[in-house]
């Protein structure tokens, strides 16, 4: 993607923009008969009867689908199409699974057992509306610009919130949560949002002293080392984040942001090489110098060696396999048998109910929406719009990557959300805000050029002669 | 429920689930290719313009009639030299990618862009650090520029010209 001579699109003459908003309708028809579906399927599976509130359920469904259409019409009617169907079919799909391990856990536990489909209900439609406020709210993505360092303090704030005695929690042994009363809160999702802000905002002005100077070896651009600061000041954060708040996924997402971010803005393969070595130094050191990292390596490579400590990981891909090609089938498999199958592996959750070619659609789902994202940056006509979006997509990407790596044991298990698909409330509002920013910047950048206006015959500024 | 049914839904839902992503990519791809032709410039047709400055055609591709054929500074350090307008865009600024390399110091490394689109010429500030004002107007998204408007960078004025 080039950044320094951006593609104008009123170079090709013929573009004519179009809203596509009828597009986007049909398909969040599809996406509403997958959700409502999959809640029926999930009730024939195992009860053998369509659940009873799905007449309820389908009201609200298709009530926010229509609310966040018009929605979009109104403030934004040149924004992607795709996007906003494929979020509602990732979020249905999620709550369907999420209630099909509720039904799992109440036949196994009895009545009391904990159900946390409701709640995820809840959460969806609090994320829906703050979609809808953001896109109200935030009309033109350039003013965001403004708040560059605001921005930045933000997430090294909610960063740190976990930190603070008494209102960080433990939870599973990550210190990422904030206990607010009943509630518990992850800042970090938060975080990654105003990290991409912070990033695109501060790269766009520094872009340039970072992109010239520097020499070449082994034909890679290097950049001078005294311009090495701000990677070196990101790589120590995420390194913090990982010693401090024992989070492998955040630390990841956050470096891997940075260094993709700066190499987008100033298209210096040299920044991927530094990167990939700073990781690669800091992943050593961390295996060496932390027992939970090692742990998480050892299960990586060597599950079976110790099946008990890796009972989760081994139920997940024993699960994948039962699944096989074409999947159980919803309801009929048994993925509440791993541990946390409704949120860090509600992937393979996924896999064993909807198979190789359900886990695929869901893959090429995300896929979709990366590709609008970077579809977004290529078109958008400013420096920030670009630099955001690219940032908004490759956290989505890098998430979705670490997810999914870690569960089908193709890279060690962090623990990070699947944008949509888990349960998790932060993660749900944030990613409905990341969804709303894209929406907004793909409306700015496909909206037609402004038409010649007449130019006011005022005093033209006068140049102030000093010398 | 038989086995049957269960795998019915089963499969259905599969399907379901493909069909949408196959229609997803299908407006993703009418996105890209299926743009609407509305009106197809066909400069060759257009009423000739008045004849009063037969003007030299630059090198490189012939700018449609009516458009401005060059960029001129008007004031400032650089006052007097100019550059011929053909389909790409022009970047104005004191660095090397710059059409015309201004000796300003109120002016940026890139400054201004100016392009075209077949039609009209827009001129697109690059984030410097001064501006560029049309009129009193300090400009922040591409606007469209008339020939003869002059616009200010830094102490250069400059103005497209037919």
């Amino acid at each position: 993607m080039s950044l320094r001579t951006p593609q104008a699109t009123s170079r090709t003459p013929q573009f004519v923009p179009r809203k596509r908003r009828g597009a986007e309708l049909i398909l969040l028809a599809v996406a509403l008969v997958i959700c409502i579906g999959a809640y029926c399927a999930v009730g024939i599976g195992v009860e053998g009867r369509v659940p009873a509130f799905v007449y309820k359920l389908a009201a609200g469904l298709v009530g926010a689908a229509l609310v966040t259409h018009l929605i979009v019409r109104w403030v934004a009617p040149y924004a992607d199409p795709v996007l906003l169907p494929t979020v509602i079919t990732l979020n249905g799909l999620g709550l369907a699974m999420i209630y099909r391990i509720d039904l799992a856990n109440l036949e196994n536990d009895g009545p009391d057992a904990d159900t946390l489909a409701t709640q995820q209900l809840i959460w969806t439609a609090l994320g829906i509306a703050l979609f809808v406020v953001v896109i109200i709210v935030v009309r033109d993505h350039r003013k965001l610009q403004a708040m560059t360092y605001t921005f930045g303090l933000a997430a090294i704030a909610l960063l740190l919130l976990p930190l603070v005695p008494g209102l960080g929690k433990d939870i599973n042994g990550a210190r990422i949560w904030i206990g607010l009363g009943p509630f518990s809160f992850q800042p970090g999702e938060f975080a990654k949002i105003c990290l991409a802000l912070f990033f695109a905002g501060y790269l766009v002005v520094k872009r340039d002293a970072l992109a010239l100077a520097g020499r070449r070896i082994l034909g890679i651009d290097l950049p001078r080392g005294r311009d090495l600061g701000p990677i070196l000041l990101a790589w120590l954060f995420s390194l913090g984040v990982l010693v401090f708040e024992t989070d492998l996924g955040s630390s990841l997402l956050f470096f891997g942001l940075f260094v993709v971010l700066l190499y987008v803005a100033t298209e210096r393969p040299g920044w991927l090489v530094v990167g990939s070595l700073l990781f690669g130094a800091g992943a050593y050191v961390g295996y060496l110098a932390f027992s939970h990292v090692r742990f998480r390596v050892d299960g990586w490579l060597h599950p079976f060696a110790d099946p008990d400590a890796n009972y989760q990981i081994i139920q997940a891909m024993y699960g994948m396999a039962n699944g096989g090609l074409l999947g159980s089938g919803l309801g009929q498999g048994s993925p509440d048998i791993t541990p946390f199958s409704y949120s860090d592996f509600i992937i393979a959750s996924m896999g064993e109910e909807l198979g190789l070619a359900g886990l695929m659609a869901i893959l090429l789902m995300y896929g979709l929406i990366v590709e609008r994202g970077l579809r977004v940056a290529l078109v958008c006509r400013d420096g920030f719009g670009k630099l955001l979006a690219t940032g908004l997509a490759v956290s989505i990407t890098l998430q979705v990557f670490v997810v999914v790596g870690g569960v089908t044991r193709l890279i060690p298990l962090t623990g990070l959300t699947t944008p949509f698909l888990s349960y998790g409330g932060s993660s749900i509002l944030a990613n409905w805000v990341i969804i709303a920013l894209l929406l907004r910047i793909s409306d700015q950048s496909r909206r037609p050029a402004p038409a010649v206006v007449e130019l006011e015959q005022d005093d033209a500024t006068q140049v102030v002669k000093i010398r | 429920m038989t086995e049957l049914t269960l795998t019915l839904i089963k499969l259905g839902f599969l399907a379901v689930l493909w069909l949408f992503v196959l229609s997803a990519v299908s407006v993703v791809r009418s996105d890209i290719f299926g743009a609407r032709v509305e009106s197809a410039p066909k400069p060759a047709k257009q009423p000739k313009q008045s004849k009063a400055r037969p003007a030299k055609q630059p090198r490189g591709r012939k700018p449609g009639r009516g458009l401005p054929r060059r960029l001129e500074i008007a004031e400032g350090p650089n006052a007097g030299e100019s550059v011929p307008l053909t389909d790409e865009p022009i970047i104005l600024g004191r660095g090397t990618d710059a059409a015309i390399r201004l000796d300003d110091d109120y002016v940026s490394t890139r400054h201004a862009r100016f392009a075209t689109n077949g039609e009209q010429w827009f001129v697109e500030d690059l984030g410097s650090t001064n501006g560029t004002y049309l009129g009193s107007q300090r400009i922040t998204t591409p606007i469209p520029l008339p020939a003869d408007t002059p616009v200010r960078l830094g102490k250069t004025v400059v103005e497209l010209r037919k």
